[in-house]
């Protein structure tokens, strides 16, 4: 078979249960709907139209799906090194944490160098965090699964903790003691963005939106990060240590540095996601307290959107939009038919367990490939006697 | 100080807050002996709690909300099993699909059938005669004044005991946890000895809800768990994936817990941030000791392949 047509049916042949398991996750969320009494067609019909039915509803569609986007990418490399990182949550935190701070700090005195430095601040913040759970994988096999799990609930108490106290907005305290840190310069905040091109596009698409242009550094980011993980040595010995740890070690990849690294990686889009919710969207950090009041989620959705996107950054662009689009379109759906928002964390939760059900049919058709049958090569060559 | 911190009530509601910790962590422990990690843990308990709770705000009978959450805990816990053993699916992550499916549903439940977070009357308190009035030290009221699923809950661990070491059954479950290679040549049914493992956790995992929502706190709302379902799973590991580990772990916790109510009870200023941070601080730092031992199942985490 051709390289070519031959990479081009191995794709579809990945993709292949992705589609069935969203198909299946679709006749699920259709069951429920009809177990609810609910009328499937307008709560579906509600749902698209919330999500994509104007430029505003796209929009917000897109604003959901940033956050989403960063954390999906960092699972993506967490998952390269065959580490799983739920840590998406906490990392996002400690991330706004990091940018809000340095916002806050610094204001107008660094003039246009504001934003780079406390998107820095965020990707720093959230790698260290996340290499954190990596070290301890790494140094006292702790089980990253259960340590990023236990660190999700202690950044919340540490931004709680810090709301509460030395980043209380100053006009707050002694008043309703919300907590939210004060409001960042406009200095600070990320541009919004609109398509246009005058003549054409012409009002711009997306002119008056909450859209920003976290958006492009989201998309931005994957691609680096696709090139990082196929194209570089760093990349190289990341996916060595998750494709064949033994293996690696053998060929004197530093295992346990790889894992840090890759956790530090991770961890750092996630912290971006919560750098950028901050200077884009809610320009200062806030929160009701609880897990989710600041994340939104988007820390355990970014884990069902790479999953989808069949764990690679670019894959996980459009699973984005998708789950961003879910969310958005729950909300309309939840006012037109009143079938509670909740559905969408069901769908999700019936979506990643049909995704990683789907793998073993991927990795058994890899398999296959990889060690071919003994008989096959034999069948196929000519034999002695006929040529004789 | 001290005395007002340290009463006779703090130590029986640590007893009383064990429960869901030892129903929970106790089940999940015979799912990682035979070798599956059930991360959706948490989702599952939250399903237990709603479904319980909904029976026994509809029906009033007791009996009815138990066999709910441990029939649902019971199906949750298959539809796991049957991802990890033969579909052969990440464990972790399948585990996080489950938590989010509970979580979701739960709350769609609750918002669908019930609304408002409505008190139930829930397990009453069942005093054991005679014991329960023993003045000395607070015991009575410590250990013998309490509903019946606290009974229940610390009856397993002796049960869990004798399961595991003392019947054929158990010894299945350590074979195919430590080397289901072996335990395969020597007959033994790997992919079912790990389905109903997994599946009693589950069901275990449902009493676990129940016994928070039915007779712990007698209401129901959104995300009641909040992540109490995690440290269960972590509690496995701090205990070492041995019952007496289990119990001693899910006692630590629920104290914490206990004394963190009551210094706020009294008027204690220590940030409600740090009380309600040591659980998973304390959980952390037991993660770290506890790789240093080699009692983990060799094969958690590992599906098993027949080959051949």
């Amino acid at each position: 078979m051709p390289i070519a047509l031959r990479s081009l049916t191995d794709r579809l042949a990945q993709s292949a249960p992705l589609v069935l398991a969203l198909i299946a996750a679709l006749a699920a969320a259709s069951l429920l709907l009809l177990a609810l009494d609910a009328d499937v067609g307008a709560a579906y019909s509600a749902l698209f139209q919330g999500a994509f039915g104007s430029p505003n509803a796209a929009a917000e569609t897109l604003v959901k799906a940033i956050p989403i986007l960063f954390v999906a990418i960092g699972v993506c490399i967490a998952f390269r090194a065959s580490v799983v990182n739920i840590g998406g949550e906490g990392q996002m935190i400690i991330g706004a944490l990091g940018g809000v701070s340095t916002a806050l700090a610094f204001g107008a005195t660094l003039g246009g160098w504001t934003i780079p430095l406390a998107l820095a601040a965020g990707f720093v913040a959230g790698g260290i965090y996340g290499g954190l759970a990596g070290f301890l994988k790494a140094r006292f096999s702790v089980n990253e699964i259960l340590s990023t799990i236990m660190l999700n609930q202690i950044a919340v108490q540490i931004m709680n903790f810090l709301l509460n106290g030395i980043l209380l907005d100053p006009t707050e305290a002694g008043m309703n003691n919300i907590p939210k840190t004060a409001r960042i310069v406009e200095l600070a905040e990320l541009p919004r963005l609109a398509i246009g091109i005058p003549g054409l596009i012409d009002p711009p698409l997306f002119d008056r939106t909450r859209l920003h242009i976290g958006l492009l550094i989201a998309v931005a980011l994957a691609l680096v990060m696709t090139f990082v993980l196929w194209r570089t040595t760093i990349g190289y010995r990341i996916r060595a240590v998750g494709y064949n740890e033994r293996a690696a070690r053998y060929a004197g990849i530093a295992v346990g540095r790889q894992m840090i690294l890759a956790m530090f990686l991770s961890g750092g889009c996630a912290g971006l996601a919560g750098a950028v919710q901050v200077l884009g969207l809610q320009y200062r950090l806030q929160t009701d307290g609880s897990p989710g009041g600041f994340t939104g989620g988007a820390g355990f959705n970014g884990i069902v959107a790479a999953l989808f996107g069949g764990l690679n950054p670019i894959g996980a662009i459009p699973a984005s939009i998708f789950f961003g689009g879910l969310l958005v379109g729950a909300q309309t759906m939840q006012r037109a038919v009143g079938i509670p928002a909740a559905l969408v964390t069901t769908i999700n939760g019936v979506i990643v367990v049909f995704v990683v059900s789907s793998r073993i049919f991927v990795q058994a058709r890899q398999r296959a490939r990889a060690n071919p049958p003994p008989a096959a090569p034999i069948a196929s060559a000519p034999l002695p006697e006929a040529g004789s | 100080m001290i005395e007002n911190i340290l009463t006779a009530s703090v130590f029986a509601s640590a007893i009383r807050l064990a429960t869901p910790y030892m129903f929970a962590g106790i089940g999940e422990m015979f799912g990682q002996r035979s070798g599956v990690l059930n991360l959706g843990l948490d989702g599952i308990m939250l399903m237990g709690a709603f479904c319980g709770y909904y029976a026994a705000l509809t029906t009033g009978n007791l009996a009815l909300a138990v066999l709910a959450a441990l029939g649902v805990g019971a199906a949750m816990g298959l539809v796991m099993a049957l991802v990890c053993v033969i579909l052969k699916a990440e464990q972790g992550i399948a585990g996080i699909g489950m938590y989010l499916f509970g979580l979701g549903m739960s709350e769609l439940l609750f918002q669908q059938l019930v609304g408002t977070p409505r008190a139930i009357d829930g397990f009453p308190r069942l005093p054991i005669p005679i014991l329960s009035e023993i003045q000395f030290l607070g015991i009575g009221e410590i250990f013998f004044n309490h509903n019946l699923l606290v009974y229940v809950a610390f009856a397993l661990v002796p049960l869990a005991l004798f399961v595991l070491n003392r019947t054929p059954f158990g010894l299945m479950i350590r074979a195919v946890g430590q080397n289901p290679a072996a335990a395969d040549a020597m007959g033994i049914k790997v992919a079912r000895v790990r389905i109903i493992t997994v599946t009693v956790g589950g069901m275990l995992a449902g009493l676990a809800g129940a016994s928070l929502s039915v007779a712990l706190l007698k209401v129901f709302q959104q995300n009641l768990t909040s992540g109490l379902g995690f440290i269960a799973v972590a509690l496995v590991y701090f205990g070492r994936w041995r019952p007496i580990g289990v119990l001693i772990g899910a006692l630590l916790f629920s104290f914490v817990n206990a004394l963190q109510l009551q210094m706020s009870a009294i008027g204690i200023d220590i940030p409600a941030e740090f009380a309600v941070m040591a659980p998973y601080v304390i959980t952390l730092l037991a993660l770290i000791f506890a790789s240093k031992g080699t009692d983990k199942p060799t094969a958690l985490t590992k599906p098993f392949d027949r080959g051949g």
